[in-house]
């Protein structure tokens, strides 16, 4: 008995579709983010999490119809991240339908948008997504440092330290991925997820890397991750959300079946 | 709505609006268990007029309390409750308001409706095993049904529901609980007095178990 560790499929949106699309069995539109989120909602998923990564700021009032839509249908959970920049950033979203919006390069500009965001919505609703990176310390011990700009562009900022101060401002979660994993199919950065999620009082998504479902089982048995975030394992129909389940589920996790 | 769960069922229902977010998802979820009509708002006449009543909340308690009573909300609940005596639902931050205190934001003086208080649930909060349990206290827990209710109807003892929460409601009345969840602490899930019933977790994100608990409440006719 006790609170399911939980597993997020990620939607990559540009423009209102689907990146790369997904490819779900009978599925009719693979590109089509509503359809996407309501087939994940049925196999059993226990949020949904959708990155907007709409370049012009134009195109970001299909991003707002499209979590409108999906928030019509899908009775589970929603998080909307990707260029969220203000608090007025944030109402729209949450207007729209997202439970939860993710807040990323603008809490490194500008931290006291994450304690505004949570005094004025409840930490309930601020997730704060944090891109990290293995580096050497001067000594050669390993640490891991905030990286922007899909993972080009450095920071200076320890992310231990970081996580720390954003749960402190009000984050209600850390959505932690590894730059260095992302992409690679090589399974979390297990020694960070585990860091991290020592390190704060808050929940832990670990996300980046998953290429195999025991991949998912780790993340939470060794890196004491709250929830696992995964796109492609799922998106390209290798495997199922209810496989996944009854894998941590034979690994002794506890999950919603 | 083309995908509802059944026929229109309910009459009408009123979603109390007291501009403290958004409330779609709980107009959305009541259409789609077939509600009739749902209309989100706080005008007197609409609530007055509506069958049943949802009182939802999200955000600090503070700032939640501070509008609920700038908008008169209180007194409407109370009307809906014991002059009208309509099946009423609250929701999370909805719920916490009834009680007579919350510790969240230094202290802060609820409506009284349910003797009891909401509880800080804890900066190191463990398990039984002593293991550190995070707070927010979020995502898809047990719930234990403590006693039959007509909201309960089909939903299996121990169903999980969707949670997101720091303060917890402990009644002081035990004998209203119709539901608990452990996290650290042995939390009320659910109260129920009369036509009033209170649940902590969100039906309106919790799937088909919310959906069919929403379908429950269209078809309550507030008794027990």
């Amino acid at each position: 008995m006790g609170l399911a560790r939980r597993i997020i499929p990620c939607l990559d949106v540009d423009n209102g579709r689907v990146v790369k699309g997904v490819n779900f069995v009978d599925i009719r539109d693979a590109g089509d983010p509503v359809e996407i989120a309501r087939r994940y909602n049925e196999a059993g998923a226990d949020e949904i999490t959708f990155l907007d990564i709409t370049a012009s700021h134009e195109a970001r009032e299909t991003t707002v119809h499209t979590v409108e839509a999906i928030a019509r249908e899908v009775f589970i959970p929603l998080t909307v991240g990707g260029g969220i920049r203000s608090l007025a950033d944030i109402r729209t979203m949450l207007n729209a339908g997202a439970d939860k919006v993710s807040i990323n390069t603008a809490a490194i500009r500008e931290p006291q948008l994450v304690a505004d965001a949570s005094a004025r919505f409840g930490a309930q609703c601020i997730v704060v997504a944090i891109d990290a990176k293995r580096v050497q310390d001067r000594d050669g011990a390993p640490r891991w440092e905030i990286f922007t700009h899909g993972g080009r562009r450095p920071t200076g900022i320890d992310a231990l330290a970081w996580a720390r101060r954003m749960a402190e401002l009000g984050a209600g979660e850390i959505l932690l991925t590894s730059m260095d994993r992302d992409g690679t199919r090589d399974g979390f950065d297990l020694a960070l997820t585990r860091a991290v999620s020592d390190a704060v009082p808050v929940p832990v998504i670990a996300s980046g890397g998953v290429g195999n479902l025991e991949h998912l089982a780790e993340g939470v048995l060794e890196g004491g991750a709250d929830a696992v975030l995964a796109a492609s394992i799922f998106h390209f129909g290798e495997y199922s959300i209810a496989e996944a389940k009854a894998h941590m589920a034979g690994r002794g996790i506890e999950v919603r079946l | 709505m083309s995908a509802s769960m059944g026929g229109a069922a309910g009459g009408s229902v009123a979603v109390i609006d007291y501009g403290m977010g958004n409330l779609h998802s709980v107009a959305s979820a009541l259409e789609h268990a077939g509600a009739e009509s749902v209309q989100v708002s706080c005008d007197p006449a609409v609530l007055r007029a509506a069958d049943r009543v949802v009182f939802p909340g999200v955000g600090a308690i503070r700032d939640c309390m501070a509008e609920i009573r700038r908008l008169g909300c209180d007194e409407l609940l109370q009307t809906a409750l014991t002059t009208q005596h309509k099946p009423v639902l609250a929701i999370c931050v909805g719920m916490q308001a009834l009680l007579e205190r919350s510790e969240e934001n230094g202290g802060v003086p609820c409506l009284g409706l349910l003797g009891g208080e909401v509880r800080f649930l804890g900066a190191d909060l463990r398990g039984d095993d002593g293991e550190r349990l995070k707070v927010p206290h979020m995502g898809w827990n047990e719930v234990r049904q403590r006693r039959p209710h007509p909201l309960w109807e089909g939903i299996a003892d121990g169903t999980r529901f969707y949670f997101v929460h720091s303060y917890y409601v402990h009644a002081a009345d035990r004998d209203l609980v119709a539901g608990s969840v452990d996290y650290g602490v042995s939390i009320d899930a659910a109260l129920a007095r009369d036509n009033l019933f209170a649940v902590q977790f969100h039906p309106e994100k919790s799937h088909t178990a919310g959906l069919r608990l929403l379908r429950n409440f269209l078809a309550w006719d507030g008794s027990c």
